[in-house]
């Protein structure tokens, strides 16, 4: 520190002042708004610092790591097994669809597959977090642009959905169920016809929720035409799931790469996308999601086969030498894991590729130009969850 | 079983004619940059090219080829880890050895995956073609007297985040980045945390109770497990 000098200090505070009454009288100095760690519209702990000319995002610089828990270095130093333990808290509101593509993929290199039964409960309970991740995040979207009564029909019908999920896993967020070679457990009893009524409810919030929400003036105006994302950018981007489809990219992992294990071919259902790539235009797609999924689970119920829930694996799980990635439509967007493995207890190397981290990469360039107001808009249409960003 | 196993075998030996034309067109457009390739039926593609051609791969394979969706870009750390499984916390190791039952040192020897590789650190990449399902993994070697690679942010504008991640994570420098800071690491972290060589602090301090899980069951032998195996 070099110390200045009272005549030096009253010079630059001089300075200062002519310059700050220039700024009234020419224009506003730009300033710099912090948006989190801790702020409600950032689902955890994302941090945005924009810099504001008057109301308009000049520069918009997402922070993140605040949760960053180091999972692919974790994942190097346990068994297959331990990991599904691990990547249930990647996104913690869809926790079984981290799963499964985790355990496809070693079922890929271990070259195994699950008995119709286990792969049809796994598609049931992928959709299930589906459902209730989305169903979460259209009730969020409304709370975040002002509209406070969806995010209570969201949760008081989520917990329907969760219930079922608790029901068959023993945990309502972190069901650790998903094995090697099946499920860990049956289905209990009854569970069937519970799990249809709860798809009811789940239709029937849907369809409340379409006129209460969507069908309101001020929702349309403060999402129709805010952040849209071309389909070029978005792709080259890595931009995934509802958000791409949001764009009017016709791609679902679910039909279009469809992994084996899982039996979305099964059922007949449609993938919905949008043309007008702006925040309404993706939370519309959502909505259908959740009542395509809802559809899904409905149908694979009926058809559900008899049989075992678990193939014959060894009991102490090595996985062949080998590389595999699989990647599944989770409810962020995709999600895959490349797993190499050296004949080994436990992985050589995960990587974890999680829609929501590029997702949410596409700020930058997304928020630019836009309004104060409107950044709330599109990181709720964006619909991201931190441990998904932050693995 | 023996009706299965001549099935699986058959399988095997087919050969994918959907992702060897896929490969083929690939290899049209880079020709020599392709160092070597590999192709598993019904699978997936792997494609080795020299670290020169990382830039002018991407454009060939976004411009040219259509695959538009960048999926991931990261990086493999191929030297074995010095500390082994690390599966033995250091306090159980340090009690082993006074008891005189010295633990075998790790292999140290490099395996590379498929496509192979002559390097240590190898970067490797995958992008996908939404109007087909296509998809390709690109990979290449960095070599260790220069870890760099040139960045793919002109090509692929999300590779941003993915290359600061690859940067911290395995000190390898991304050349023509616009802001190569740290993604997730607080700005004074030293190291490297997903080289093989940095040592997970956690488990070498502690003993690690999952190790029960992997353990044989006491009544539960070899014979028993190999059956369920078959």
């Amino acid at each position: 520190m070099t110390a200045i000098s009272d005549a030096e200090k009253l010079r630059q505070l001089g300075e200062q002042a002519t310059e700050a009454r220039m700024n009234v009288e020419i224009e506003t100095e730009g300033m710099t708004l912090n948006l989190g760690p801790q702020h409600p519209a950032t689902h955890g702990t994302l941090r945005i610092i924009a810099k504001l000319d008057g109301e308009q995002v000049v520069v918009a610089e997402p922070v993140m790591g605040y949760m960053h828990r180091g999972y692919e270095k974790l994942a190097e130093v346990r068994t297959y097994p331990q990991v599904t333990t691990l990547v249930n808290r990647i996104d913690w509101v869809g926790s079984f669809a981290n799963e499964t593509p985790f355990i496809l993929a070693a079922e890929k290199l271990m070259e195994i597959e699950a008995p119709p039964r286990a792969q049809y409960i796994r598609t049931v309970l992928h959709e299930m977090s589906r459902i209730a991740n989305v169903m979460l995040g259209i009730g969020d979207m409304g709370v975040q642009i002002g509209a406070v009564t969806p995010i209570f029909f969201a949760f008081r019908d989520r917990e329907y959905v969760l219930n079922q999920i608790e029901a068959v896993t023993g945990g309502r967020f972190h069901p650790n169920f998903d094995r090697i070679g099946g499920l860990k457990d049956d289905l209990p009893a009854g569970w069937i016809q519970n799990t249809q009524n709860a798809m009811d409810k789940v239709l029937e919030f849907c369809d409340q929720i379409e006129t209460l929400m969507y069908g309101n003036e001020i929702f349309q105006a403060r999402t129709r035409g805010i952040g849209i994302i071309p389909k070029d950018v978005g792709l080259s981007y890595g931009v995934s799931g509802v958000n791409i489809r949001g764009s009017g990219v016709d791609w679902d992992v679910r039909r279009d790469n469809m992994p084996q294990g899982l039996v979305y071919d099964q059922v007949d259902w449609k993938v919905w996308t949008h043309p007008d790539g702006d925040c309404y235009s993706r939370m519309w797609v959502r909505l259908q999601e959740v009542r395509e999924g809802a559809k899904i689970v409905q149908q694979l119920l009926k058809q559900i086969p008899a049989g075992p829930v678990m193939a014959k694996v060894p009991r102490i799980i090595k996985v062949p030498a080998g590389e595999a990635f699989v990647e599944t439509e989770n409810p962020l967007g995709v999600m895959g894991y490349y797993i190499v493995s050296k004949g080994d207890l436990n992985p050589y190397r995960v990587k974890i590729r999680t829609a929501s981290f590029s997702n949410i990469s596409i700020t930058p360039w997304l928020l630019k130009g836009v309004f104060v107001p409107d950044i709330i808009a599109i990181l709720g249409s964006l619909y991201f969850i931190l441990g998904d960003i932050d693995r | 079983m023996s009706d299965v196993e001549t099935v699986e075998e058959e399988v095997a030996v087919e050969v994918d004619h959907e992702r060897e034309a896929m490969l083929a067109e690939i290899s049209d457009e880079l020709g020599d940059e392709i160092v070597e390739t590999f192709v598993k039926p019904g699978d997936d593609v792997w494609i080795r090219i020299t670290r020169d051609a990382w830039v002018t791969t991407a454009e060939v394979l976004k411009n040219k080829l259509d695959f538009r969706f960048l999926n991931f870009v990261s990086a493999i750390d191929w030297m074995p880890s010095p500390f082994g499984r690390d599966m033995d916390s250091q306090v159980d190791l340090a009690m082993s050895a006074a008891q005189g039952d010295v633990p075998d040192p790790p292999d140290m020897t490099i395996e590379t995956g498929y496509a192979g590789g002559d390097t240590r650190f190898q970067v490797f990449a995958r992008v996908n073609d939404v109007d087909s399902g296509r998809a390709v993994t690109i990979k290449a070697d960095v070599p260790d007297d220069d870890l760099s690679v040139p960045t793919w942010i002109p090509v692929y504008p999300g590779a941003n985040w993915h290359e600061r991640e690859l940067m911290e994570m395995f000190g390898i420098a991304v050349t023509g980045h616009p802001n190569p800071r740290k993604l997730y690491l607080p700005g004074a972290f030293e190291g490297n945390p997903m080289r093989k060589d940095f040592a997970l602090l956690a488990r070498r301090i502690k003993p690690w109770p999952g190790i029960v899980d992997v353990e044989q069951m006491p009544g539960e032998d070899d014979e028993e497990s190999s059956e369920a195996e078959s």
